[in-house]
């Protein structure tokens, strides 16, 4: 019989290696999803997981990867902040369309005056777009006690309104034929978000999530504010007689989370995606939620389940355009990837106990 | 680019060659599609016309295809990625694919691409699209007739031009043949969500429509409409002919593999060059679906007339005397809308309540 028994303490090991072992679960069962819709398992998996980094195309894979994970990673980061102080920001997607929109909003207000100074501006106003639109479930959190969750969640579906408005109205493109759409900031030297070296795939955001990594690990582990973090996430009584102001904290965490979201819009409105337009957004404030818990909410484990999870991204559409593998079994292999990740997390803090029950 | 070579040379040696390296002699076909193949309508109708070309040219052909693609550097990721796997003709198949297709063209001026619905020519950048509009005036006609409640619900993907001529279009010969018929539009954001649809199906029919036009792909308006009884539908970009003969009464169904396997031939011969065409009833690009035994004989038989008087090209969709919505002029009597007023709509008919978005 086999039991489950308490540890002590939530095991240091097993905390490294569920991780590891989620992806590892996750290409066995892919692989037979994949051999059952009649596809070369191995093939599949090597071409999801391996083309990638080290195909004949890698040379241009390898900058989109970059491009992929970025985003997911710089709000991945601020969320992690939240999650470990028990604050549910679940609403980044709408955070990095306010971002993106309140950025935009600048450049194409001086559009077309060129100066070095636009580009930051930008940027800080998309940190700011993002920021104020946490703020709202925030405050209505000190204030009034209202669930962050459902809150922020919600706000994600006004914000994506106010995008489809943005583009059809404001801030649609006067010479695009009545066309919805904003200006591409991508051909506005001024506000583009452009490669700093050439066919690296290197922009602004990146560097802004490398940052942002860092930043979250010197927070973490050295200052008194990451402690207070986790303290609260630990034990919210021991926080109050450690005289952390809980309300300061939730604004904070979710101060934290939308700035880099808002960010996060902001590097890609003016980049890779060049345009406000009314379907921008394609999930990445989504797809953080998962990769900051594939990550175990530490910023090195944030960068690196970005990483794996641009792979699948990329991977999966090579898999699907030279071995025809349909769309959905790439969502499958992504979702079963944040399920097993669950999953096996039982085990960080249970062990397991083969032999008779019973047994004291 | 030594590293580059390298790389390339070891990954090789290694076996870790994606076998992407075409045949000398076989021509490469991608297609990018914004939807499901499954969806029942748009993208399905653009992938029939894929197998079209499979079946037309055999082994000569190697078609590739990438579904659900969002609109933004995601396309613009998997158009490279069909480029570099040795495509030599890329079909985009949505409106919003239209700046992804003009970047990636401009990085491989040797593959041709094909968008459609779009405006955004190059050189090696053709535009196609099918005047869906012709299929919209036949059903404003057989709705106008059909509806008792003299309300239609439409619903609306995204308010761009293409979409906004289609109310037009419908809602003019709705009105010709039912002077107190009402509109009322809602407004999606999506080609395709089966939920959304669903939604937006149910809003229309509790405000009393009994004919509900969509321009969104999938078939859950028609599954809404036939679970409340009496309401008529008609299918969109695909037959949708499971649904007849009630509340699928006739549909409009998009023919793309003649124009495929053509713009295909023309990248063997060597004589593509880049077009904008848009083609309609008449050139079989826009089919109008089986009107079913649900329809009253002489409404079908005024309907077929319309379709043919569209397809031989004696009477234009958009004749006057027609008004814009605020009652300014737009077509004096006899007269035809011009194609650029078409291409670049904005505006309601008059009649028409509410307003475009923006």
């Amino acid at each position: 019989m086999i039991t489950l028994e308490k540890r002590a303490g939530p095991s240091k090991v097993w905390a490294f290696a569920t991780p590891l072992l989620a992806v590892a679960l996750t290409m066995i069962v892919g692989g037979i999803l994949f051999a059952v819709l009649g596809k070369d398992p191995f093939e599949t998996i090597r071409t999801i997981f391996l083309d990638p980094l080290f195909s004949e195309f890698a040379w241009f894979y390898r900058p989109q990867l970059l491009i992929k994970g970025a985003p997911l990673v710089l709000i991945a980061i601020g969320l992690s902040f939240g999650f470990r102080a028990g604050v549910w920001n679940i609403g980044a997607e709408g955070q990095y369309i306010m971002g993106a929109i309140c950025g935009a909003a600048v450049g194409l207000a001086l559009y077309p005056m060129e100066s070095r100074l636009i580009f930051p501006l930008m940027v800080l106003a998309g940190a700011f777009g993002g920021w104020a639109w946490a703020m709202v479930p925030g405050i209505l959190r000190v204030k009034f006690g209202t669930n962050e969750i459902l809150v922020s969640l919600m706000l994600v579906y006004v914000a994506e309104q106010m995008l489809a408005s943005m583009a059809l109205g404001a801030m649609r493109n006067p010479e695009g034929m009545g066309f919805p759409g904003s200006r591409n900031l991508a051909q506005y030297p001024s506000a583009a978000n452009l490669e700093l070296i050439k066919d690296s795939g290197m922009h602004w955001g990146i560097v802004a999530a490398l940052i942002a990594v860092i930043f979250a690990y010197v927070t973490l582990s050295r200052h008194i504010f990451g402690f207070q973090v986790r303290l609260t996430g630990q034990s919210p009584r021991a926080a109050k007689f450690a005289s952390v102001n809980p309300a300061r904290m939730i604004l904070i965490c979710l101060g934290i989370s939308g700035a880099l979201a808002g960010m996060a819009g902001l590097f890609e409105v003016a980049g890779p995606a060049g345009q406000i337009s009314i379907d921008f957004n394609v999930g990445y404030g989504f797809t953080a939620i998962i990769v900051a818990f594939l990550g175990r909410l530490h910023p090195i484990g944030i960068l690196l389940a970005g990483g794996l999870m641009a792979l699948t991204y990329i991977g999966g559409e090579i898999a699907q355009s030279n071995l025809g593998l349909p769309g959905a079994a790439i969502q499958l292999l992504q979702g079963m990837l944040l399920f097993f990740l669950l999953a096996v997390d039982v085990l960080t803090n249970y062990r397991i106990k083969f032999g008779k029950g019973g047994t004291v | 680019m030594t590293l580059k070579t390298l790389l390339a040379g070891a990954t090789l040696a290694l076996g870790f060659a994606s076998g992407a390296f075409a045949d000398a002699h076989q021509t490469k076909v991608g297609f990018v599609y914004v939807g499901p193949v499954g969806d029942g309508g748009w993208t399905y109708e653009h992938n029939q016309a894929r197998l079209a070309v499979e079946a037309e040219f055999g082994d000569a052909v190697e078609t590739v295809f990438v579904e659900s693609v969002p609109e933004g550097p995601d396309a613009e990721r998997v158009m490279s990625q069909m480029a570099l796997g040795g495509a030599d003709l890329i079909f985009t198949t949505s409106f919003g694919y239209m700046d992804p297709t003009i970047n990636v063209a401009a990085k491989f001026p040797d593959v041709k691409f094909e968008h459609a619905t779009g405006f955004k020519r190059a050189d090696n950048v053709s535009t196609y699209s099918a005047r869906f509009y012709e299929g919209r005036a036949v059903q404003g006609h057989i709705a106008g007739q059909m509806t008792t409640s003299n309300v239609i619900g439409y619903i609306g993907s995204f308010p761009i031009p293409e979409v906004v001529r289609g109310i037009n279009a419908a809602y003019i010969h709705a009105k010709a043949v039912n002077p107190d018929v009402e509109f009322k539009i809602v407004w999606a954001y999506t080609w395709f969500d089966p939920a959304k649809e669903a939604e937006a199906a149910s809003v229309l029919i509790e405000q009393g429509a009994d004919v509900i036009l969509q321009h969104t792909d999938s078939t859950a308006p028609q599954a809404a409409a036939q679970s409340a009884g009496n309401v008529v539908t008609f299918g969109q970009a695909s037959d949708m002919a499971e649904f007849g003969p009630f509340p699928r009464v006739s549909s409009i169904i998009d023919n793309w593999a003649p124009y495929y396997i053509a713009r295909t031939r023309a990248v063997m011969d060597g004589t593509w060059t880049s077009t904008d065409t848009w083609d309609g009833i008449g050139a079989g690009m826009v089919g109008i679906g089986e009107i079913s035994s649900a329809v009253p004989a002489e409404i079908k038989a005024s309907a077929e007339a319309l379709r043919d008087s569209l397809a031989d090209g004696s009477y234009h969709a958009f004749t006057g005397p027609v008004n814009k919505q605020d009652g300014s002029a737009w077509l004096a009597d006899g007269e035809t809308a011009d194609d650029g007023t078409l291409a670049g709509m904005n505006f309601y008919v008059e009649g028409i309540t509410g307003d475009v978005p923006q």
